[in-house]
């Protein structure tokens, strides 16, 4: 769980990295595709990568089904529990994780079927940049895509620290720094990915 | 008759060499037949789990049984301040003799020489082994093991672990069952309580229990039985024991013919959390280790007692001039660390005089203002913060602002089964370990020393001792557990619950054991008079013909049943509390806890009378309405020189 | 004070349990919410009802035995403190309070609010002590670093009640687990056996039915000692260097 979750988070920083490269010019985001297209190392790490989510995915829905065997329905407690735990959003990490697997699917749809799967199947792949501004001058998938990044600020909020703290790399003297990490972590997440359907519903960019 | 019977098989030779001598001749169990020997271990605080573990390593089986759902609930887990021990490590000038001498003379010299000289030689050893089990005992920043004072000593020779000391002593000895548990030498039975002890053909065989859980009657078969269920505190109902602490076991023994030591020493520490109302059910014990640092006091001025139980004033307000620090007024070489009896005393002297703070006017202040300015309140954060922040929890008022309040309570019985050199009682193969013993404390425990005491008789005096026993049972096969005496037992005990149940009456057992309280703590509590005594002997046995005409106990037996559990705990204490009466009214004397009125000096000190009563009261019991038979073990003292104990210089 | 109480009552392991709903009048600010228990119980007897079922003890917070969960908290609405703790004076004059017993499934019910915890005696019994068959070496042999010694001291006030699992969402013993092996492998004396402990204390809590930990912190929160998930961190480190060494 932890570790795949490292694993998403640093996916995560890299997707970022290139999204920045929509904000400067239409050369340079397309070169970036070209290079993810073509290069050896990234068309490795891809099902790499569809290996990660599955793991991550198949083995949260394990530990909840066990958790969930460690307290099942019929002696749940009549009054919620009030403990303050550390926050809301630790105490639904499945749910949020649902919610973004959701808008995954639907991101797969909308970019990876029509641009790099083209690559591998041997179609026609569609100009990355013309499907970003088409798709993201659309606001109802901008808003979408932002909740989406606002899920996955929750998500990674809580996961980054908690990743630490499962592999054992935390201490009392680290985990409120680890914490606060997490916080900057999921707020870069969320800021970065959300400025480029940003930029392009204002015009900025595209 | 029977005087024969109270031989306390001290060892020949010199004091210091007793026990060395007694080890290298008491017989051994051989590795191969200590695995064909059961021994059934009742109780699983300090002494009983230590004793439990310790057997078991020595390969014997070991059947271990608690009252509550996991051995680690024991009340030797609210132990607070600390453990002695004569290591010296402070360079102070302790010794095994110093420690020694502090505890026969802190018991008022009634304690046996011989027992409690091995108690202090081997209390070294258990410093050892519990750092050795992981217990993290507090240390300096060098990272040596520190020390801190208690009462009634001059050094510092208290081993702590916060104000936790008990709870990381327990979890040590419990920790050391488990491993036994775990290679299967223990076996461990929790939610039982024992109802009877089996003798067969004179000697221990075995202990009829209840399964608290389920209400059925079993039975448990072994080669030699260890009662270690602690003291009888618990007959006063409002104590600092826990709420399932109790003194049934010993007392079935009693019946069975194992004779009842001292019953009338009881320990009234001075520093506990003071009754607030009639809805109390428990009494919380403040750590004698706030005595370090702690000072006492009441104000001098009987105008400003008025103002603080009309809460006109707070303590805080009163100025240095006007506050009575008596314990140091009365002993100035001690101070505030005093033994416990005679700070017990003083704090009811000062109230009885109607310098009391509280509504009820039964409570002393005990004041860190001084070590908040001398230490800094971090300095006494770190050392009681725990306990500061249970009485604020408690009370609802902050200790680093305002003074304590305080007053004495029921804490520790030094009477208790009476136990020979080998801590085996009156009753072949029974033996008795811990608080449930009555043997090294004499009229007066010191702070720190029930740990060790526990401890000690778990880890090394009873693991060697009983020995001398089953080395002749070797050739004995298991206990047969459907004997007729185990049926006949059985018998005896569905019969008594069966009573209990059928008497529906009207009183709830809290109410009767309520009753009980306000009858020993009144006659029978921190001073008593022949009058009195004989007062109370009359009321427990109306309330004894009350609870058998007017208990009502609801369910069944077979049940979780606590209602049940408590009336058959009752029914025991008015035997304990009927035996604690008689030995205080034979006892003409004062010393240590036992405070008789018409013995005392002009000071109001405790004066003993050693040419009539220098010795161990044991009382055999002699049937269910007549009164016990007094039996006298004399004490010898070779080493100490007996002396009025004296704590102003 | 008055109150209305809903109570678990349940008559044993296997019955079906339910609320029922009692009222309670003239209780002290100043009495624990145990005594007033007692109280209400006394009354049931002599109504001839039967009385609620409940493990207490010492009620001075350091047994362990205790285990209400009172308005959807373990030990109730106080920070750091065991059910014997806590005051009457908690609560508003009036007040509704709902007292249920631990829920987990490794928790079994045994009568009303008393549980059943054997769970966490086999816990420690598969590798919760350090061997020390006979005699130890002097105490004073070896230095512990003083900060060393507070921190297993803070892991090693657990006193084993359980509200850890009650307050976890996943029924999660983690916090438990890693006080006791936390405690002992801040210690030189605990370091030889600290790989085959923490392997095994782990897999004995996943065999008895105790759910993950998600680091929701809920354990901490209501930890009558504030026994710290540092702690934990320390167990999966211990975990993890121990499986990578097999």
């Amino acid at each position: 769980m932890s570790l795949s979750g490292l694993f998403l988070l640093i996916f995560l920083a890299l997707h970022l990295a290139l999204n920045f490269a929509a904000l400067f010019s239409r050369e340079l985001y397309e070169s970036v595709c070209e290079f993810m297209d073509t290069n050896l190392l990234v068309q490795i790490m891809v099902p790499v990568l569809a290996a990660g989510f599955i793991i991550h995915i198949l083995f949260s829905m394990f530990v909840e089904f066990k958790n969930w065997t460690a307290r099942p329905r019929a002696i749940a407690y009549r009054v919620p529990n009030k403990s303050k735990a550390l926050g809301w959003e630790s105490k639904y990490m499945f749910v949020l994780g649902v919610i973004i697997v959701g808008f995954l699917v639907l991101h797969l749809v909308n970019f990876w079927a029509k641009m790099q799967l083209q690559h591998f199947i041997g179609g026609e792949p569609e100009n990355a940049y013309d499907l970003l501004i088409a798709l993201f001058k659309n606001p109802y998938y901008c808003a979408a895509y932002i909740v989406w990044f606002a899920a996955l600020y929750f998500h990674v909020s809580h996961g980054f620290w908690s990743a630490f703290q499962s592999i054992g790399v935390s201490n009392s003297k680290w985990l409120p720094r680890l914490q606060f990490l997490a916080k900057i972590y999921a707020a870069v997440i969320f800021l970065g990915f959300s400025a480029v359907p940003l930029c392009v519903l204002s015009g900025l960019c595209g | 008759m029977s005087e024969t019977k109270l031989q306390a098989k001290i060892p020949e030779g010199p004091l210091s060499e007793k026990w060395t001598r007694y080890k290298s001749t008491v017989k051994v169990v051989s590795p191969a037949n200590k695995r064909k020997l059961d021994i059934i271990v009742v109780g699983t605080g300090l002494a009983g789990a230590s004793a439990a573990a310790t057997l078991g390593e020595l390969g014997y089986n070991v059947k271990v049984f608690c009252i509550s759902d996991s051995p680690r609930r024991a009340h030797s887990i609210s132990a607070q301040g600390g453990i002695n021990a004569a290591k010296n490590y402070r360079n102070d000038n302790d010794s095994v003799y110093r420690l020694f001498y502090d505890t026969i003379k802190g018991g008022d010299y009634r304690a046996r020489e011989a027992n409690v000289y091995r108690l202090t030689e081997v209390s070294n050893m258990i410093i050892d082994k519990c750092v050795a089990q992981g217990v993290p005992f507090a240390r300096d920043y060098a990272g040596w093991l520190d020390n801190r004072s208690f009462g009634g000593a001059q050094v510092s020779r208290t081993f702590y672990a916060r104000g936790q000391t008990g709870q990381q002593l327990l979890l040590g000895a419990y920790a050391s069952m488990n491993a036994q548990i775990a290679a299967g030498t223990v076996k461990s039975y929790n939610r039982r309580e024992m109802l009877d002890v089996v003798l067969i053909d004179g000697k221990a065989k075995g202990i009829i229990v209840r399964n608290l859980e389920t209400g059925k009657i079993e039975r448990y078969g072994a080669h030699a039985v260890v009662i270690a269920t602690g003291g009888y505190g618990n007959a006063y109902f409002l104590s600092t024991n826990a709420m399932n602490c109790n003194a049934s076991a010993i007392i079935q023994c009693y019946r069975k013919g194992a004779w009842f030591a001292n019953p009338c020493y009881v320990q009234i520490h001075p520093t506990c959390i003071p009754v607030h109302g009639e809805q109390q059910s428990k009494l919380t014990l403040m750590s004698e280790s706030l005595r370090n640092d702690g000072r006492i006091w009441v104000p001098k001025k009987l105008e400003d007692v008025e103002k603080l139980r009309k809460k006109q004033i707070k303590a805080s307000q009163i100025p240095e001039e006007d506050r009575d620090y008596y314990l140091e007024r009365r002993y100035p070489a001690f101070g505030n660390l005093v033994p416990r009896d005679v700070a017990s005393r003083a704090a009811k002297e000062r109230c009885d005089a109607g310098f009391g703070v509280n509504e009820t006017g039964l409570a002393v202040y005990l004041d860190f203002a001084d070590a908040i300015k001398r230490l800094g309140i971090d300095v006494v954060r770190e050392r009681y913060g725990n306990l500061f922040q249970m009485y604020e929890k408690i009370v609802d008022v902050n200790p680093y602002e305002e003074p304590m309040m305080i007053f004495p309570a029921i804490h520790y019985t030094m009477g208790g089964t009476w136990v020979d050199y080998e801590l085996q009682t009156t009753i072949p193969g029974l033996y008795a370990i811990g608080e449930a013993n009555f043997s090294d404390h004499g009229g007066n425990r010191l702070g720190a020393s029930a740990l060790m005491q526990g401890l000690a008789d778990g880890y090394y005096v009873l693991p060697y001792t009983i020995g001398a026993y089953l080395s002749h049972e070797i050739q004995t096969p298991k206990t047969d557990t459907n004997h007729p005496a185990f049926q006949e037992a059985e018998d005896a005990v569905k019969d008594n619950i069966k009573k209990i149940l059928a008497i529906k009456g009207s009183q709830p057992v809290d109410i009767l054991h309520k009753k009980l309280y306000h009858i020993l703590w009144e006659y029978v509590g921190m001073a008593r008079n022949e009058e009195g005594l004989k007062k109370a002997l009359g009321m427990i046995e109306d309330l004894k013909k009350e609870f058998w005409s007017d208990v009502l106990v609801p369910g069944t037996n077979e049940e979780f049943n606590q209602e049940l559990e408590k009336a058959l705990r009752f029914v025991d204490y008015l035997e304990t509390a009927k035996l604690m009466a008689l030995d205080a009214l034979n006892r003409r004397e004062s010393c240590g806890g036992h405070f008789r009125e018409e013995s005392q000096t002009p000071e109001g000190e405790t004066l003993r009378d050693d040419a009539n009563f220098m010795y161990v009261a044991a009382w055999e019991y002699m049937g269910e309405d007549q009164d016990p038979v007094l039996h006298k073990e004399p004490l010898v003292y070779e080493e100490v020189k007996l002396e009025t104990r004296n704590y102003k210089d | 004070m008055k109150f209305t109480l809903k109570v678990w009552r349940q008559k044993n392991a296997k019955a079906k349990g339910r609320f029922e709903t009692y009222r309670i009048d003239g209780i002290s600010p100043d009495t624990s919410f145990l005594e007033m228990l007692d109280i209400l119980n006394n009354n049931l007897i002599r109504e001839g009802k039967e009385p609620i079922a409940f493990d207490h003890d010492c009620r001075e917070g350091i047994c362990g035995i205790c285990s209400l969960y009172i308005n959807g908290r373990p030990h109730g609405p106080d920070d750091e403190i065991t059910t014997c703790q806590l005051h009457c004076r908690k609560f508003k004059d009036g007040d509704v309070i709902t007292v249920e017993p631990w829920r987990s499934a490794a928790f079994p019910v045994v009568k009303d609010l008393v549980v059943d915890r054997n769970a966490f005696d086999k816990i420690l019994q598969a590798g919760g002590f350090i061997s020390t068959t006979g005699i130890a070496p002097d105490a004073n042999l070896i230095q512990i670093p003083k900060a060393d010694a507070e921190e297993a001291m803070d892991a090693s006030a657990c006193i084993g009640c359980g509200a850890c699992v009650a307050a976890c969402k996943n029924g999660s013993a983690m916090l438990f687990v890693a006080a006791r092996v936390s405690a002992l492998a801040k210690l030189p004396q605990g370091r030889p056996e600290a790989a085959r402990r923490a392997k095994a204390m782990v897999a004995k809590m996943d065999e008895l039915g105790f759910g993950a930990c998600s680091n929701t912190g809920a354990c901490e929160a209501e930890c009558p000692k504030g026994v710290s998930i540092a702690h934990i961190a320390r167990l999966n480190r211990e975990f993890l260097l121990a499986k990578i060494q097999d």
